[in-house]
């Protein structure tokens, strides 16, 4: 913690002010809450001029003891992780021989993978849904795993090979010297190393493979949003809208923590790894931005 | 080929609409990032609080749920506004917590003893950031900076999804009436986002070997 070396240790001026400035704080961020609570709460006139209670009367989330409304959260909760299993199994396969490519000794084999690899890192995934969509005309679900599959395979395979990259030199070195082939050494010495000393920042790009499988949304796969906010808010009605979004938020959120928290804990267990200091640059895992971690 | 030709001023616009995104998103994700960044590092516990709540929260939301909200529910608690403004507001909020996370660790990258240094000189909390951490943390911070604005550009892309013209829709379009060369407009919208990308890529990493070397 550098923070507590920028500031002294608080005299009792600067505790007072720093309280009274804490107290702002609260101050200004629970009459923000309390501002949007109000706004929920207070009656509304739609658009075809019928008035909806407030977000917080009982009879907008009475759904919730329906039965069937939970079968539905269901199957889109599995249609968004079978997309997103789907697909972390073949972005994984996929970064395997994108970080083969990559470091390849013959320049024949490393110089077009690395120009397949920049090209699919530098568009956007949901294009590439597209593509797939339209080009091989695979349906939506194929389209939207494949397409993640093959740009987090590209993020990956570029994890993978900076982790090769930071193993110490004597790896490969004493791996031929015992006379083991070139691709034997890359297979059984230095892969191993490598996966396991990222596997955080692969876990970590894999829950932002999770996150984008909501892109499907927009090719009209029924997925969690989709299923949810059109589908089921179609079904019940519009007075439903905003609760049903709400527990879409949460059912995202908690999916997302979780991995993440798996992946925080992951990290702290295989940290230590054996690799040169300073040269593994990729730090603690963190949910990317959805263009992942790796330097383009 | 020709199909690209006769909907180029189409393409373009949207192009045109794909940077101004990236210029109002990102600018406005600059300014809110830097504000949670700094109220991550502050002395007062209330804004420390809220700063984190803030950053984990939208971290761990999915773009597409952070534009649904802007383009669907914002407008049915009230707010009616154009729906560029709304993914403008949309991006800008996603986009921020990364920047605030970029600063954040640039800052806590910079070396201990320069801020131990600075306060045994007898700089108060403002002098030190101003003086000695930040411009030391604003060379460290620049490369992962460039690579959330990669993140960015291919993010605007979403948007189209809801009913901004920007690149991605304006090509979703014109296939629509030029389904015979589905190929060819599919590839040039890529090309036109590549443009941006990949010389940002380049920049980055170029920052980053000469960060390397000074340090």
């Amino acid at each position: 913690m550098s923070t507590s070396v920028l500031f002294d240790a608080p005299g009792p001026k600067a505790r007072r002010r720093a309280r009274i400035l804490s107290i702002i704080g609260i101050v200004a961020i629970a009459a923000l809450v309390a501002w949007i609570i109000f706004t929920l709460a207070s009656p509304r006139i739609t658009a075809n001029g019928v008035e909806q209670p407030g977000v917080f009367d009982p009879s907008r989330w009475d759904i919730f003891t329906d039965l069937a409304l939970w079968r539905g959260v269901g199957t889109a909760v599995i249609n968004t992780l079978r997309m997103a299993g789907v697909a972390a199994a073949g972005a994984i396969v996929v970064g395997i021989l994108f970080s083969f490519g990559r470091t390849a000794n013959t320049a024949w084999v490393r110089v077009p993978v690395t120009v397949v690899l920049e090209f699919f890192r530098g568009m956007p995934v949901l294009l590439m849904m597209l593509f797939i969509l339209l080009i091989f005309r695979t349906g939506s679900y194929w389209a939207g795993v494949l397409a993640l599959a093959i740009y987090n395979g590209a993020i990956i395979g570029e994890i993978l090979r900076a982790g090769i990259a930071s193993l110490p030199r004597g790896q490969r070195e004493s791996g031929l010297a015992i006379g083991l082939s070139p691709v034997q050494t890359r297979m059984r010495i230095e892969f191993p190393q490598a996966f396991r000393q990222m596997l955080p920042i692969i876990i970590a790009q894999l829950v932002v493979l999770l996150k984008d499988t909501s892109l499907a949304y927009i090719i009209s796969y029924p997925e969690l949003l989709r299923l949810i906010t059109n589908n089921l808010s179609n079904y019940y009605g519009n007075r439903y809208f905003f609760p049903l979004f709400f527990l879409c938020f949460v059912i995202y959120l908690a999916l997302n923590l979780t991995l993440s928290f798996i992946a925080r804990r992951v990290a702290r267990r295989t940290a230590g790894g054996y690799v040169k200091k300073g040269k593994a640059k990729f730090e603690a895992p963190n949910v990317g931005v959805g263009g992942g971690s790796v330097p383009l | 080929m020709d199909a690209v030709i006769d909907f180029l001023p189409v393409l373009l616009r949207g192009f045109g609409t794909t940077l101004l995104l990236l210029l109002i998103a990102g600018v406005g994700a600059f300014v809110v990032g830097l504000i949670i960044a700094a109220m991550r590092i502050s002395p007062v516990a209330s804004l420390r609080a809220f700063a984190t709540v803030y950053t984990e929260v939208l971290r761990n939301t999915p773009l597409t749920l952070v534009l649904f909200f802007c383009a669907f529910v914002l407008p049915y608690l009230g707010v009616r506004t154009e729906y560029f403004i709304l993914a403008c507001i949309g991006l800008t909020a996603y986009t921020s917590p990364f920047i605030a996370e970029a600063i954040r660790s640039g800052v806590n990258g910079v070396a201990i003893g320069q801020a131990e240094a600075a306060r045994s000189l007898g700089l108060d909390f403002g002098q030190t950031l101003r003086i000695i951490v930040l411009p030391q943390a604003v060379r460290m911070v620049i490369p992962p900076l460039i690579n959330v604005y990669i993140a960015l550009t291919k993010n605007t892309s979403v948007a189209g999804g809801f009913f901004v013209a920007e690149l991605f829709l304006s090509g979703r379009d014109i296939i629509n009436s030029r389904g015979d060369a589905v190929f060819a407009i599919l590839f040039s919208v890529a090309f036109l986002y590549l443009i941006i990308t990949i010389p940002l890529g380049r920049i980055a990493a170029v920052v980053e070997r000469k960060v390397a070397i000074l340090r």
